[in-house]
This record gives structure tokens, C-alpha cells and sequence, in this order.
């Protein structure tokens, strides 16, 4: 996993509450059985029109936002599917960061997991956010946990375990095989009916 | 101070891991279906590890499935998640209900119905609707790709504890209101991310005298209210249920003595609160685009409360103040793993028999699994709906998601059994109603919604 410590970026706001992973990438795109290549339909029944052209007044078709690196957005967002493809998809896209009022527990985890880091702010603060320019940058200090936007601070909460992960960008797996002897002993304890 | 359900199960589970950190959590139960495994195999194959424990782990084929021909997949980059699948389970040694088979159906259908879910056991599959195996007092949430990936290869998942809330549900449902107003009423009122971090538990005596597959409505929805986890303790009801099923303990009663350690202390123990009286409850309609969008069948649509409320009526082009009866209904669809078992087929039936569709109306009915599929066929439900003018289909998630041929044109307006009203789930621009299969089945012979509880009106 990609490594998060302090990171510069721009901008785009999608202030709406309670995007749910549908939007974020619709089933027909969930077939594949790759891992990449999803940014291009992030977003997309928003994003292009009926005949598949990119609707110019989509906020992600923007010329002035491309590059993008931080999502600013409501409470709730990544609720409902458990679809990865979701994580995929932005982090695929070029996102790194999204700064939201709220997550859905299980999008939360999956961001986890793919080094795009979801931080919680207040929406005053997002508000802010999503008032800047295009050419206007933020910055988010993991290690601090801080972001800076036009000289403003902003502190955000996050658990000290899934920092340290974003940090270090580390694999989940590697290391609980390291505790295979616990598990081992916790199995051979589980009561049988069979 | 006593302990909860959640807790007690909870600390069953842990494998290390100190409160207040994410702990390492034994998983008794992964369901895997076609969707959202590939990915987690291929890293299991890159890194060279192997499955931990193949024999608590179950696979079916539900999501891209078409449901017209079950054997006919048109789309050949199904075809291809669908055949890989069943390469991934052929080389890691898991079990899989394929194309055909007789355990075949929606996972959350078929788990319950093997007696795989038990009360007790963690259960957990890349699907956020896994909490419909809460319903027999057990932990059981959606997880994404890489912990999929986590679980095949480790049995086990990395979770902080969330908090816990009982919902205690008290009074008497009125004839014609069902499971799914309950949870639908609670979503409608609290909003849709009420029990984000929590575990949600049901309990109360409304709870009680609830079959196991209206207890399994109820679960399934927790994620539309924000809850990943909603559980209810198990009883009498849940044991009946598991008894003689495919995989139920051989030991049923050391089985059940295990099982009747798990309830809730004491309500003071939950971090929060509901109480919910279902007595005066009206059958809900969502109007729409996400499941808090829904109201009673008796009143009107809403004000445009914020920018959220204006693109809702946009999509659905309804207007604010236009009686919930009103709303057009040009196609209807039950199943799904919220309401695509025998007792909701039972139910859907009962109200469309003797019954034709409104001339405008299409319906689809597509069973869960292939035993309900089976089980209805002998109770000549399948004849009742041709009869009234519906298409009796294969076992799937159908038109739920629509990731299959299943999809609602565009424009229409569904009445649907399923759990979600997001924009485009059903189809590209297809316009979806939540309710009870008992109002999809009589919105589908009036072509609008009508108040069940009026049985002058079927």
C-alpha cells in the first residue's frame, strides 16, 4: 500500500450527503476482476451523458480540476455497497485524501486498505474547502494531523492503528501471519457440534 | 454491569487485540460470492498464500446471474467473473453452490437456509447486506475485497469494537404491515446513518412472535440505517429454524444449551436506546433515492427540506405534497436477499391471488434460491403468479442491482422488494419504490400504491 505522511494537493468539492458507492462506481463496471483501470468510470453516471460524451457541468470535467487530489464532500459518504471497486475507482482516478462530514463503517475500511486517506472534518471547515480555487492548494499532515488550508488549521481524529498503517503504507495480512500460532490456539478451542 | 449480545459475542471472538484498538476477530462463517472475491484470490495466488480454512467457507454465484435462463449468460465478461469463480474454488478447495445446483441462490438466502448461519458465529462476506445473519444472534457484517482477502487467507479480520444500540420494539403489528415497514419506518425516521459504529440489536416482544425470515428483513436493512452489524438474540424460533437443515449441528441440543448463553443482560447495557412502538405502524413507501426517502402510505411526500430533497424529486420526477397513493407504478419486482424467501413469496401470492396485473404493469418474481424456487413450484405459487400476468424467474440478485440482464427501463417506477432506492441501482434512470412484497403485489394490480391495511381494496 501507497504510504500517506504529508501531502499538497487541489481541489474538487461534492458537497452532497450521503453518496453511496453506487454513484461512486455503478454495478456494471464491478465485473471486472482486476484490481486497476476504475477511475475512468468513477462517477460516471454523473459524469457523462446519455449519448457518452462528458457533461462539461460535471465538477470532475472541469479542465481547471483535473489533477485533482482531495475530495471534499457531505456526511455519510461511501454509504450502502461494500464494493471496494469504490476505493479503487478514486484512488485510480488520482485522489488520495477525501475530507468528509461522515463514512459508511464498511467504505471507511476499504480506504484503509488502499492508502486513500478519509479524514473527518466539521462542515465549516469543509466549507472552506470546497470555497477555494481550482489552483489553490491544501495540505494534509498525517503525522500531525492537521489540515492547513489558507493559513487555517484544521485538527481531525483518527485511530492511532489505521494512522500508523496509512503511514507506513503496510500490509494487513503480513501481519497477522505473524500471529498464525494464536489463531491456531483460538481454533483449537471452539466448541464442535458436528 | 451486565453485558450485550454484540459484547458477549464479541468477546468470544477475540483473538487479540486490547479494547479500544482494532482487535484481531475470529471469523466462523465466509460467504463468497462472484463479485467481490476475484481480486482476493488473485493476491492470495501473487503472494503464494493458501486458504486458512476452506470448510468455513461457502461459495455462490448470485450477483451477475441472469434469472430469465440462469444457464444463458449473454454477457461474456460475467461469464468470465462467473467461470473464474468457480476456477478459484476448484483450486483453493471451497465449497460452491454453482449454476444449477441445488443450493444455488442469493448468499444471504442460502446460508440460513443450509443452516451454514448459526447463532454465535461470526459471519462475514464481501456484501454489505451480510447482516441479515444477525438475525440468528450472531455478528455478521459486509466487508470489502482486501478483507475478504484477510479472511480467506487468515480466518480472521481486524475491526475496532463499534458501539452498541438495542432497538427495542414493542406493540402489536397491524394486519397488512410487515417486517419491512418496521425497519423501513425506523430508517425513515432516523435517518440513514442512525447506527453508523454501532452494532445494532432488536429486541422486544414484537421481535419475539417474528418469523425467522421477517427477523431476517429486518437485519438485512441495518446498512441502510448506517449499521454494518444488526442482530437479534436467538430463541426457540431461531433453533426450530436450523433444526434438520443441510449443515445444522449433528448435536442439536449441546448445540442450542452453547447458543442460550447469548442475549442481552440488560437494556442499561447498550450504549443507546430506541424504543419503537409498531403498533399504529402504516406500511411504508420509499419516494426517493435513498431509503430514509420513505413514508407512510397514508400521507403525502414531503417538503424539499435542502438541495439533497430537490435532485430526489428531480430523478424521481414527483412533486412534494402528492399523495404517496398517487405515485404511478408501471412495473413491479419481489425478490432479493431483503424479501425473496418462501414466506415473502407466500405472502405476495396470497395477495395476487384471483388477481391480474393493472394493464400497464410488469412484475418480475425471482425466488432466492433455488429450494425456494423449488418449494414454492410445490405449493403451486408459480401458477398463482402467471396467472395474475408475472414472469416466474430463475434464482438472483436480479434486478436488486441490475449488474445482470435484470434491468427496470429507464424512467419507469418500480415498486421493489429490495433495499435500496439509490439513483440508477435498478437500471439507469429507472425510478425505484421500496416496500412490502405484500404492497408491491397490490401496487402491481392497481397500478399505484394503495393502504393494505383496507382489505376492501385488494
Amino acid at each position: 500500500m501507497e504510504a500517506i505522511t504529508i501531502h499538497e494537493g487541489t481541489t474538487i468539492p461534492l458537497m452532497n450527503n450521503n453518496i453511496d458507492t453506487d454513484q461512486i462506481i455503478p454495478k456494471q463496471f464491478l465485473k471486472n476482476i482486476l484490481k486497476i483501470g476504475y477511475g475512468k468510470h468513477l462517477f460516471h453516471d454523473w459524469r457523462f451523458l446519455d449519448d457518452g460524451r462528458p457533461d462539461p457541468k460535471f465538477i470532475l470535467n472541469h479542465p481547471e480540476r483535473q489533477g485533482a487530489t482531495i475530495l471534499i464532500s457531505g456526511e455519510n459518504f461511501g454509504c450502502g455497497s461494500s464494493r471496494e471497486h469504490a476505493a479503487w475507482a478514486l484512488k485510480d482516478w488520482g485522489f488520495k485524501i477525501i475530507i468528509a462530514g461522515s463514512y459508511s463503517d464498511i467504505f471507511f475500511m476499504n480506504c484503509t486498505k488502499n492508502g486513500v486517506l478519509p479524514i473527518i472534518l466539521p462542515l465549516e471547515a469543509r466549507k472552506k474547502m470546497a470555497s477555494i480555487s481550482s489552483k489553490e492548494t491544501i495540505t494534509v499532515n498525517l503525522p500531525q494531523q492537521f489540515v492547513e488550508c489558507q493559513d487555517e488549521k484544521y485538527h481531525f481524529a483518527i485511530d492511532s492503528t489505521w494512522k500508523q498503517k496509512f503511514i507506513n503504507g503496510t500490509d494487513d495480512i503480513d501481519i497477522t501471519l505473524n500471529y498464525s500460532d494464536k489463531i491456531t490456539e483460538f481454533e483449537d478451542s471452539l466448541p464442535s457440534f458436528s | 454491569m451486565g453485558k450485550t449480545l454484540f459484547d458477549k459475542l464479541w468477546e468470544k471472538h477475540v483473538i487479540t487485540g486490547k479494547p479500544g484498538e482494532p482487535q484481531l476477530i475470529y471469523i466462523d462463517l465466509h460467504l463468497v460470492h462472484e463479485v467481490t472475491s476475484p481480486q482476493a484470490f488473485e493476491g492470495l495466488r501473487v503472494n503464494h498464500r493458501r486458504v486458512r480454512r476452506p470448510e468455513r467457507t461457502f461459495a455462490t454465484m448470485d450477483h451477475n446471474v441472469p434469472t430469465k435462463d440462469i444457464f444463458n449468460i449473454q454477457d461474456t465478461i460475467s461469464l468470465k467473473q462467473i467461470e473464474t469463480l468457480k476456477t478459484n474454488c476448484d483450486e483453493f478447495g471451497i465449497r460452491l453452490a454453482e449454476i444449477g445446483s441445488a443450493d444455488q441462490g442469493i448468499v444471504h438466502v442460502i446460508g440460513p437456509q443450509l443452516g451454514l448461519t448459526q447463532p454465535g458465529q461470526t459471519v462475514v462476506c464481501g456484501d454489505s447486506h451480510t447482516a441479515t445473519h444477525g438475525a440468528f444472534g450472531s455478528i455478521a457484517f459486509g466487508i470489502g475485497t482486501s478483507e475478504v482477502e484477510h479472511v480467506l487467507a487468515t480466518q480472521s479480520i481486524w475491526q475496532l469494537k463499534p458501539k452498541t444500540m438495542g432497538i427495542h420494539l414493542h406493540g402489536k403489528l397491524q394486519a397488512g404491515v410487515s417486517a419491512k415497514d418496521i425497519i423501513m419506518a425506523l430508517i425513515a425516521t432516523y435517518g440513514v446513518d442512525f447506527g453508523t459504529g454501532y452494532a445494532l440489536e432488536f429486541y422486544g416482544d414484537t421481535v419475539d412472535r417474528l418469523s425467522m425470515e421477517n427477523r431476517m428483513s429486518i437485519c438485512n436493512m441495518a446498512i441502510e440505517g448506517g449499521a454494518k452489524m444488526g442482530m437479534m438474540k436467538p430463541d426457540q424460533t431461531t433453533f426450530e429454524y436450523i433444526k434438520g437443515r443441510k449443515y445444522a449441528p449433528k448435536k442439536m441440543e449441546e448445540a442450542i444449551k452453547y447458543w442460550q448463553q447469548f442475549y442481552t443482560d440488560s437494556p442499561a447495557d447498550y450504549d443507546k436506546v430506541l424504543e419503537f412502538d409498531v403498533s399504529n405502524l402504516a406500511p411504508y413507501i420509499s419516494w426517493g433515492t435513498n431509503p430514509s426517502m420513505s413514508v407512510p402510505i397514508s400521507s403525502k411526500l414531503p417538503d424539499i427540506a435542502d438541495m439533497n430533497f430537490q435532485r430526489a424529486y428531480d430523478y424521481m420526477d414527483l412533486k412534494p405534497h402528492m399523495a404517496a397513493s398517487a405515485i404511478p407504478i408501471q412495473w413491479i419486482f419481489i425478490g432479493s436477499c431483503t424479501n425473496g424467501r418462501l414466506a415473502d413469496l407466500q405472502e405476495a401470492a396470497r395477495v395476487l391471488k384471483g388477481h391480474h396485473l393493472a394493464k400497464n404493469v410488469t412484475a418480475w418474481i425471482v425466488p432466492g434460491s433455488r429450494t425456494v424456487k423449488n418449494e414454492a413450484e410445490k405449493l403451486g405459487l408459480d401458477k398463482i403468479f402467471k396467472e395474475a400476468g408475472c414472469e416466474w424467474r430463475d434464482p438472483g440478485c436480479s434486478a436488486c442491482l441490475a449488474m445482470n440482464p435484470d434491468k427496470i427501463p429507464a424512467g419507469i417506477h418500480c415498486a421493489s422488494t429490495t433495499n435500496r432506492n439509490f439513483e440508477g441501482r435498478q437500471g439507469k434512470d429507472a425510478r425505484t419504490h421500496l416496500a412490502s412484497p405484500a404492497m408491491v403485489a397490490a401496487a402491481g394490480i392497481h397500478g399505484h400504491f394503495i393502504d393494505i391495511r383496507q382489505k376492501e381494496v385488494i
